[in-house]
């Protein structure tokens, strides 16, 4: 079975300079994956990337999503594709009531697979079920989409949004940043809970005591743009206990050998 | 008052002409007061931009000025037909028992739906009744709005003929619903409706005062689709409002004429003891429009509440002149109004808040918000306080700015394409002025108009980016970002 992304040399410039300088990364149903790297390595940039935001350029490479070209893909395609990005910063939408947004969402989806939008009545039930899963404060779904929300409720509300929307690749960028202990873990549980041996997720994340709630099969350091390094999950908690420098000095012998 | 000499011959020609079909019955002093009025007129002219005139720095009436836009056929006191194939009843605002109607073509009332009762009456029948009504309209008529500075008041002074009357006795128990429709028929004339509306003490009343175009309401679309058909005419209108003690007003007007139209509309607003009044000025695009609202608290502890919500396109232009005058102390006012820009349209928002010395503990706020759609549409907003009072809290803010291109992504990134979630947006920003109307009937009537309207928006300019299809690489247009950084909203 191909993977449900696969990404070859892929370059990545914003504003004329380049970010990303030929990322390579493939990655499988049914597995997690988590990217590290220090501040500025690029991390967010290629999550960004993935989704469609149109001021990164891709200037070299691919990147495939379930044997298709993603690049290709208007940003609402791929979401309707089941790629979703939790944002690092999600947006306030004033005046957009989140019930509205969040069912034009998830009818985007539904008739983009030829299926029936909901009813009313169904995304209620729906909407119920999964606000329980994730465990938001009900009240939340009845304001406007982050308008006056916490950092952690925001966050909070892109959980919600993936359970609702059910993607096949799920990016999270930098989506344990800013959060407490309790937050971090009802985060961490609703993403486990919607780890399906069908679906993959990505993590982006600067620190490792995400990984501590969620375990992820592969690591990856992001360094300058680049993947420097892989393994399993005692790759994390090398970082962790040595930081980056270690990488980088490595990276910097290896280059000038 | 014949003159020898006038500077506005067609206007001069035109105010004899309907001083010969008025009735005889009309009183000396209706007749005294469009005399002076005619002459306040002749000698002040049509306003221009010129150094010093702040009230019209923004907007150019030269274009009616030049027109010299005549009576139509429907003046005197004639009683227009309706044109052909406009059915009234589901055409414009038809609110459900208790609201009462009153429908005027051209200026002129229909009789047919007309449901006038004692206190709700047009002005001409409120002249010719007894009871003292008529003393009580030349109590108030022209007197909360002066035409001394005026010209445009001056000028719908003169012509005045009729219009919509409300009297409420003090203290009437039951609240009164009234819907008024100013519908213009005739290109190439001028109407000059005129609302005269005193609320006694303790009273209660909801009034719809719509300016719309009937040859747009015979095509069933809400103008829309008409646009090349769209008569050009010119609607001078003044609304005069006063509330006794302890009234509440919830006043909405709608401006909705044809698209090649010039409208200059005039309220003026006299509050007492304890009164309380909310606005709601809705304005689809014209030609030139402009509504110049102003409101005296001129009593202790007065409220008021003035919302706005305009809607430009084209080459269209909307004058919002907002003023309050807080006289007394422990007054509330709150002024928030809304405009959503696209094409080459302008609009202008002037507001003022003068806070007098007595006018301690007053409480204003005011604030102005601009969604602009294109890169060619103009806002000139202009908020300003003149705070004599020292114990006072007031505050203003004034933004402009574009659909910002991060929001857009975050939206598009859930599935929702730029054209759904530009319009969700753009309805999001229009709608908390909408939400602000107090009627059911009367929001869900705004909301399915404006809604329309921008459900019939292409797509805001977005620059080339924000419709781009993906981020492959190759046109260079890629790394702009359209939002320019000015974020609107939720700051």
């Amino acid at each position: 079975m191909s993977p449900i992304l696969e990404i070859q040399d892929l370059h990545v410039s914003v504003e004329e300079q380049e970010i990303l300088s030929g990322v390579n990364l493939s990655v499988n149903a049914g597995e997690v994956h988590a990217i590290m790297g220090p501040n500025g390595s690029g991390k967010s940039t290629l999550a960004s990337t993935l989704a469609g935001r149109p001021e990164y350029q891709v200037t070299a490479g691919y990147a495939h999503y379930r044997g298709k070209d993603l690049l290709e893909m208007a940003p609402e395609e791929r979401a309707r594709e089941g790629l979703f990005l939790a944002f690092q910063y999600p947006l306030e939408l004033p005046g957009v009531r989140a019930w509205q947004f969040l069912k034009a969402a998830a009818d985007a989806g539904r008739q983009h697979r030829g299926e029936e939008e909901y009813s009313a009545r169904d995304f209620d039930r729906m909407l119920r079920e999964k606000v329980k899963l994730v465990d938001i404060d009900p009240e939340l779904v009845r304001r406007s989409v982050n308008e006056g929300f916490s950092g952690g409720e925001k966050k909070r509300n892109e959980i919600l949004q993936m359970a609702i929307l059910e993607p096949t690749l799920a990016l999270l960028d930098e989506t344990d940043s800013g959060l407490d202990i309790d937050a971090l873990r009802i985060v961490s549980d609703g993403v486990n809970r919607l780890r399906r041996a069908d679906n993959a997720i990505v993590l982006v994340t600067h620190y490792q005591r995400l990984l501590n709630y969620i375990t992820p099969d592969r690591v990856h350091v992001l360094l300058d743009g680049r993947i420097v390094r892989s393994g399993g999950p005692e790759l994390a908690l090398e970082l962790e206990a040595q930081g980056y420098d270690w990488i980088k000095e490595a990276v910097e012998a290896g280059e000038s050998l | 008052m014949t003159q020898t000499y006038t500077n506005h011959p067609a206007y001069h020609a035109d105010y004899l002409a309907l001083a010969e079909q008025l009735t005889p019955d009309r009183p000396d002093w209706l007749r005294e007061l469009r005399a002076a009025a005619w002459e306040r007129f002749d000698t002040l002219g049509f306003p221009t931009a010129r150094r010093g005139n702040e009230r019209w720095k923004y907007t150019n009436v030269r274009p009616i000025a030049q027109a010299e836009f005549g009576l139509g056929a429907a003046d005197g006191n004639g009683r227009p037909d309706l044109p052909a194939g406009l059915d009234v009843k589901p055409s414009f605002p038809d609110f459900p028992a208790p609201w009462l109607n009153l429908v005027f073509v051209d200026g002129c009332p229909l009789a047919g739906p007309n449901t006038g009762d004692g206190a709700v009456s047009t002005l001409a029948d409120a002249l010719a009744a007894g009871n003292g009504i008529a003393e009580s309209v030349r109590a108030n008529l022209g007197r909360h709005a002066a035409f001394d500075d005026d010209p445009f008041v001056a000028l719908n002074t003169a012509f005045l003929n009729d219009g919509a009357c409300v009297r409420l006795p003090d203290d009437s128990p039951e609240p009164v619903f009234l819907n008024i429709a100013y519908l213009r028929q005739s290109a190439a004339t001028v109407a000059y409706p005129r609302t005269l509306i005193v609320a006694g003490r303790n009273t209660r009343l909801t009034v719809f005062e719509s300016y719309l175009d009937a040859n747009a309401l015979v095509d069933g679309g809400n103008g829309a689709g008409v646009s090349d058909a769209a008569p050009r005419y010119f609607t001078n209108a003044v609304t005069e409002i006063a509330l006794a003690e302890g009234a509440q007003v919830s006043h909405y007007r709608l401006l909705d004429e044809s698209r090649n139209a010039f409208h200059v509309g005039t309220t003026r607003v006299t509050q007492a003891r304890d009164s309380s009044y909310t606005s709601g000025s809705f304005a689809r695009g014209m030609a030139l429009g402009r509504h110049d609202l102003s409101v005296l608290l001129d009593g202790t502890g007065a409220f008021c509440s003035l919302n706005g919500l305009y809607l430009t396109d084209d080459t269209q232009h909307m004058d919002n002149l907002v003023s309050i005058d807080h006289a007394k102390p422990h007054g509330i006012s709150r002024l928030y109004y809304k405009g959503i820009l696209d094409g080459r349209s302008k609009a202008v928002f002037g507001g003022t808040v003068l806070v007098r010395e007595d006018a301690q503990k007053t409480d204003a706020q005011q604030t102005d918000k601009n969604l602009i759609l294109s890169d060619r549409a103009e806002v000139d907003s202009k908020p300003s306080l003149l705070i004599y009072a020292d114990d006072v809290k007031c505050g203003h803010g004034a933004t402009a700015g574009h659909i910002d291109a991060d929001t857009l992504f975050y939206m598009r990134s859930r599935g929702l394409d730029p054209e759904t979630a530009s319009r969700i947006l753009i309805h999001a920003f229009a709608s908390e002025i909408i939400d602000s109307v107090a009627q059911p009937e009367v929001r869900d009537y705004l909301d399915a108009l404006f809604l329309d309207t921008v459900s019939s928006k292409t797509l805001p300019n977005l620059g080339e980016s924000g419709a781009a299809s993906g981020n492959k690489s190759g046109t260079g247009s890629g790394s702009k970002n359209p939002g320019s950084g000015r974020r609107l909203g939720g700051d």
